[in-house]
């Protein structure tokens, strides 16, 4: 199944050239190992087996990025016993990518235990990707036992309050959120008021032509709230951002690659690169998934993320381990 | 007169180990108490039993046997865990009367409830 396929706008209905239809079709296909590419409201899609043949025009875009998520440097239970030679994977896949990324994202869950040589771990790994700027934004497992107190000595130099920051690259707003701290009995991910305001803040001034990407750990929209994937005050944040016409979420936590598009907002969470969890409610918990050992690089995955400028959305190809 | 003193020093000395016998305590429990401990297994992201009612002065042990961690808050910050990888333990004693809500501040979907009397 991979003869290549060009879709063109078929439905335009809001008339804004994004084919939203389309485009979902087109994502049906990203979890068999293709991957979509939209060129100004225009989809293409591609089997990954033929990444190596895309000539550079059509891949590369003024900025290239990476996420990463879910690395949970630690785990050693039998969903995958050597997570250090899955994330060293995760860097060959990234090194092998056609166009170098400018940097990588890591969605959280940088550690499994909160503990520094799991944190020196991953940073000692990453050390050997193409990219050498690394964006962090801490999961639950990065804030055991402290309120996240060591996360921030190593990580958050630059941000505010519990980590939270953002920047511009290549024209682009990116801002990282800490969803993952302060969560309440029975609740969900938690922005809080300080963050939500700071956040209020940081997009007022920017031109709504501004493409924003947000990344965080816990989704910011409401997949499954009986597993806690979900975030109590994702709304408010969502709010500050009607006005872009681009917006990109980038959410882990949930250790596989879901999709959603509502209006303006392209979300998507990652695979983990360390092991897979069920799908929403496949399973009796949310917890680390055994499949068989020749399937587990198949589960886990880099995300490279390519964003032309004048184009309406970034381009995100999901990409395998294996 | 020897026989008879080593005849009672031995009845004394065997009426003794008979009464230590009856009130042999286990060694290594984490706390002497007259009660062994109420246990808490967690386990697919999932306090059991739950809720637990017990009375005041009761221990309550929670052991992970999930494959991923967890720890126990007390909503009204009464007590808090280290975090419990696969097969740690943590314990509590409840002295106080009342309602304890608890969860898992990792995942924090995982709640608990513990009445004590």
């Amino acid at each position: 199944m991979s003869k290549k396929k060009n879709d063109v706008i078929l439905h335009d209905h809001n008339h804004d050239g994004i084919d939203r239809r389309g485009f979902l079709k087109c994502m049906a296909w990203a979890g068999t190992g293709a991957f979509c590419v939209m060129q100004g409201g225009v989809l293409k899609s591609y089997s990954l087996s033929r990444l190596a043949e895309l000539s550079q025009k059509q891949t590369k875009g003024e900025l290239s990025f990476v996420q990463i998520s879910d690395s949970h440097m630690g785990f050693n239970k039998a969903a995958n016993p050597d997570v250090v030679a899955t994330l060293k994977a995760a860097v060959d896949k990234i090194n092998a990518l056609p166009t170098k990324p400018s940097f990588i994202l890591h969605t959280g869950d940088i550690s499994h235990l909160s503990r520094p040589e799991e944190f020196d771990s991953v940073e000692q790994i990453l050390k050997d990707a193409s990219a050498k700027d690394v964006f962090y934004v801490p999961g639950e497992h990065d804030v055991i036992g402290d309120d996240g107190k060591q996360y921030l000595e190593r990580y958050g130099k630059e941000s505010q309050g519990a980590g939270w920051y953002s920047f511009n690259h290549s024209g682009v707003h990116f801002i990282g959120l800490v969803n993952a701290l302060n969560l309440k009995a029975g609740g969900l991910g938690s922005l809080g008021q300080e963050q939500l305001e700071w956040m209020e803040k940081d997009v007022k001034h920017l031109s709504k032509s501004t493409p924003i990407v947000v990344f965080a750990h816990i989704p910011l929209w409401s997949i499954y709230p009986e597993w806690g994937w979900g975030t109590d005050d994702s709304a408010q944040a969502l709010g500050y951002l009607k006005k872009f016409g681009s917006v990109t979420v980038l959410n882990g936590h949930i250790h596989q690659t879901m999709q959603k598009v509502e209006g303006n907002v392209v979300f998507h969470t990652a695979a983990s690169t360390a092991f897979p969890q069920p799908k929403p409610g496949e399973g009796p918990s949310p917890g680390p998934m055994k499949v068989p050992a020749e399937q587990l690089r198949s589960l886990l995955g880099v995300r490279d993320v390519n964003y032309l400028p004048g184009k309406r959305a970034l381009a995100v190809i999901d990409s395998t381990l294996e | 007169m020897r026989r008879t003193g080593f005849t009672l020093g031995f009845a004394a000395l065997a009426i003794v180990l008979i009464m230590m016998a009856g009130r042999t305590k286990s060694f290594g429990a984490t706390a002497v108490q007259d009660k062994p401990a109420t246990e808490v297994k967690i386990d697919n992201f999932v306090f059991a039993p739950n809720p637990v009612t017990v009375p005041a002065g009761t221990t309550i042990r929670w052991t992970n046997r999930d494959d991923i961690p967890h720890n126990v808050v007390a909503e009204d910050k009464s007590f808090k865990s280290k975090v419990m990888d696969t097969d740690e333990s943590f314990t509590y004693t409840f002295s106080k009367p009342g309602t304890y809500i608890y969860f898992c501040s990792i995942h924090p979907r995982m709640t608990g409830k513990v009445v004590v009397q």
